[in-house]
C-alpha cells in the first residue's frame, strides 16, 4: 500500500511548493516556489529533508489530512497556528501543538490546522517529501501554467498525496529555537528599473508612505493601499521582464508588489524592487499588515543577502532535540505543568 | 555602437534596455545579446529573459557583482552583430473558420474589410517571435498589418480555448492554455505551443512563424492527432540574420 497523506479539507489554498522553477522564464514559465523560503527551509530541516524538497504551503487557513502510511514524520513552520493532532479522521478534538517542531504520526492519525495568524503562510514538510514528478526540475505548483505540484493545482478534498517514504526514521522529535518569523514593517528596496517614470516628489512619497496589504493579494502579487503614486507621463510601458519583488504602479497609483507566481512579463512601470534578502519576510506578510519601503544601495542589498544566507545556513544549528521524547500526552502534560512525578521516560 | 542603458531590477537582476518601443532592430539587439551571453557561459548569470526592447539578466550577486556584470555586458554589446541571431522558421496551421474564429466578423466590420481579406492579410506576413510571456509557451509575434491592429474588447472574455489565435494590437498571439482573454480571436491553431507532457514550448524568441490557413476538417484531423500525441511538428528551416 502506497504511503500517503489524504486531504480531508484543503484549507483556503494549499499547494505543494519548493524553491522554484528557475531558468525557464524566457519561455513564459513563472518561477513560483515558496512565498517564504525561510520558513519553508526550516520545515524541511526539521525532518532532515534537503532544503529544496517539496512541502505544503498553506495560506491563511490550514488543511486537514489523515496519515495513510505506517507512520510519518511531519514538521510545521511559519505563522502561528493551532495544529491539532487527532487520533483519527473523525475525532472531534485532539492534542494541540505549535509550529516550529516535528511530530511523528502513526497510520490513521489526522492533523487539523485552523487559521494562520501573524503571517500569511504555514509550511508542512514530511520526512522524505512527496512522491510527485518534478516538472522542469521543480515540484512547485504553478496554478496559472497548470504544471508541477499535485496536477498543477491547489489541493482538494480527497486528494491522496503519495509520500516518498513508507515510514519515519528512528530519531527524536525536534524543535527550532530562536527563529523570529514575525514580519517586519519596513522592506528594503533598490529603486528602479522605471523610477524615472516618477517625479522625485512621488518617489519620496513612495518611500515615506505607509501601505496596507489589501485583500486582493494572492501568490501572484501583493496589492497595497496607501497614498497613490502619480506617474510623470502615463502608466503603460512596452512590456518587459519582471522579477519577484518588483513594485509596479498601475494607473490607480496603488502599488502591487509581485510575488512568486507573477507573470514573467508586464506592462506597468516598476518604481522599485524589494531586495532579495527581504523577499521571504514579504512573502509571509498577511492581508491587513502595515508596511513601508526604504531605499538601499546594491552594496547594502548584497550585505543583506549574505546575512540571509548565514541565517539559512544556521537553521540546523538551532534545531534542538525535544527531550524527553514527545509522547503527545507527555508534551501536553509538560505544557500544563502537571508532569511532576507521573512521567515515565520509557513510556 | 548601439545605444543602451543598464537598470537595476533589485539586487539579483539587471535590465539592459536598448530603447522604449517595439521595433525589429531593438529586438535583434536584445536577442543577439541574449545569445551572446548564453554562449559565453558567464559564472554567476542564472538566466536571461528577452523582451521587446530589453534583456533581463538574472544573476547571483555574491558570485558576480552588478559592476562586473555591467562590464561584461558592455564588452558583449560592443561586438554585437544582430545579423547573427539564430532562430527557426515554423509553418503553423491555423483554422480561420467562423466556428473557432469567433471575432472574425467583428474584426472585418471594424476594419472595413471582408472576412476573407482579414484572413489574407493576417496570414501574409512572416511573423517574428519577439518574446514569450503571460503563459508558458505563449509567443508575441509581430507584426500584424497596421490595418488589422485592434485594441482590447470592451469586455474581456472569461475564457477562450487553448490554441486560440488573437490580434493583440500589432501582435499575433496563440494562447497555449485556456485563459481569460480581452483580445479579438480570429482563429485557432491545432499545434500545441506548450507541450504539457514534455513541459516544453514549441516556439522560442527569434523564431519566425508563417500562419498557413487550413479548413475546419483539416483542423479537426490535426487536432485529433495532436491530442493523441502523434503529431510531429518540425521547423521548416533554421535561420540566421533575418530578424531586423
Amino acid at each position: 500500500m502506497t504511503a500517503a497523506l489524504r486531504i480531508l479539507s484543503p484549507g483556503l489554498s494549499t499547494t505543494i511548493q519548493d524553491l522554484g522553477r528557475h531558468r525557464f522564464q524566457r519561455w513564459g514559465v513563472s518561477v513560483g516556489g515558496a512565498l517564504d523560503p525561510v520558513a519553508f527551509q526550516a520545515a524541511n530541516a526539521l525532518v532532515d529533508n534537503p532544503a529544496s524538497a517539496g512541502a505544503l504551503e498553506a495560506m491563511y487557513c490550514g488543511p486537514s489530512f489523515v496519515v495513510e502510511a505506517d507512520d510519518a514524520r511531519l514538521a510545521f513552520a511559519g505563522g502561528d497556528a493551532a495544529i491539532e493532532i487527532l487520533d483519527n479522521a473523525d475525532a472531534a478534538s485532539g492534542e494541540t501543538i505549535a509550529p516550529m517542531r516535528s511530530v511523528r504520526l502513526r497510520r490513521g492519525q489526522a492533523v487539523r490546522i485552523g487559521s494562520i495568524r501573524n503571517g500569511a503562510t504555514l509550511y508542512i514538510a514530511v520526512q522524505g517529501g512527496f512522491a510527485v514528478e518534478p516538472v522542469l526540475g521543480s515540484v512547485a505548483t504553478d496554478s496559472r501554467g497548470r504544471i508541477g505540484g499535485w496536477h498543477g493545482r491547489a489541493l482538494r478534498e480527497g486528494d491522496t498525496l503519495p509520500l516518498a517514504r513508507a515510514a519515519a526514521s528512528e530519531r527524536d522529535e525536534c524543535r527550532l529555537d530562536g527563529f523570529d518569523l514575525a514580519p517586519p514593517r519596513r522592506f528594503r528596496v533598490v529603486l528602479g528599473p522605471q523610477s524615472d517614470w516618477f517625479a522625485a516628489a512621488e518617489i519620496e512619497r513612495f518611500c515615506a508612505g505607509e501601505y496596507t496589504v489589501s485583500a486582493g493579494s494572492n501568490r501572484m502579487g501583493m496589492r497595497l493601499e496607501g497614498a497613490p503614486i502619480r506617474h510623470r507621463d502615463g502608466f503603460n510601458i512596452v512590456s518587459d521582464a519582471i522579477v519577484t519583488g518588483s513594485v509596479q504602479v498601475p494607473g490607480s497609483g496603488q502599488p502591487i508588489v509581485l510575488l512568486a507566481d507573477h507573470q514573467t512579463t508586464g506592462g506597468y512601470p516598476k518604481i522599485a524592487t524589494v531586495i532579495s534578502a527581504d523577499l521571504p519576510a514579504l512573502g509571509r506578510l498577511p492581508v491587513g499588515a502595515k508596511m513601508s519601503f526604504t531605499p538601499v544601495t546594491l552594496e547594502q542589498a548584497a550585505a543583506a543577502r549574505r546575512a540571509l544566507f548565514a541565517v539559512l545556513a544556521g537553521i540546523r544549528d538551532n534545531i534542538v532535540r525535544l527531550s524527553p521524547p514527545p509522547s503527545l500526552v507527555a508534551t501536553r502534560l509538560l505544557e500544563c505543568n502537571l508532569i511532576s512525578g507521573v512521567y515515565d521516560a520509557a513510556a | 555602437m548601439l545605444d543602451y542603458r543598464v537598470l537595476p531590477a533589485g539586487d539579483t537582476a539587471l535590465v539592459v534596455e536598448f530603447g522604449d518601443r517595439i521595433d525589429r532592430t531593438l529586438s535583434a539587439a536584445v536577442l543577439a545579446l541574449a545569445q551572446a551571453l548564453d554562449a559565453a557561459h558567464i559564472a554567476g548569470i542564472v538566466e536571461t529573459v528577452p523582451t521587446f526592447r530589453s534583456l533581463m539578466i538574472h544573476y547571483e550577486p555574491l558570485v558576480l557583482s552588478a559592476t562586473a556584470l555591467t562590464a561584461r555586458v558592455e564588452e558583449h554589446v560592443q561586438k554585437l552583430r544582430a545579423r547573427d541571431v539564430a532562430g527557426r522558421v515554423w509553418h503553423l496551421p491555423v483554422c480561420y473558420d467562423r466556428r473557432v474564429a469567433i471575432d472574425l466578423d467583428d474584426v472585418a466590420r471594424r476594419t472595413s474589410l471582408t472576412p476573407q481579406q482579414v484572413v489574407e492579410r493576417h496570414c501574409a506576413p512572416l511573423y517574428h517571435v519577439y518574446m514569450l510571456g503571460f503563459l508558458p509557451g505563449q509567443a508575441y509575434m509581430g507584426d500584424v498589418a497596421a490595418e488589422l491592429a485592434l485594441e482590447r474588447l470592451a469586455t474581456p472574455r472569461t475564457s477562450i480555448p487553448a490554441g486560440s489565435l488573437a490580434i493583440a494590437g500589432r501582435m499575433a498571439c496563440v494562447f497555449p492554455l485556456e485563459t481569460p482573454c480581452g483580445w479579438h480571436v480570429i482563429g485557432r491553431c491545432p499545434i500545441p505551443l506548450w507541450d504539457r507532457a514534455r513541459a516544453a514550448a514549441l516556439l522560442a524568441p527569434a523564431d519566425q512563424v508563417m500562419f498557413v490557413p487550413v479548413s475546419a476538417r483539416e483542423y479537426d484531423t490535426l487536432q485529433t492527432r495532436a491530442a493523441e500525441g502523434v503529431l510531429r511538428v518540425e521547423p521548416v528551416s533554421e535561420t540566421a540574420g533575418a530578424v531586423a
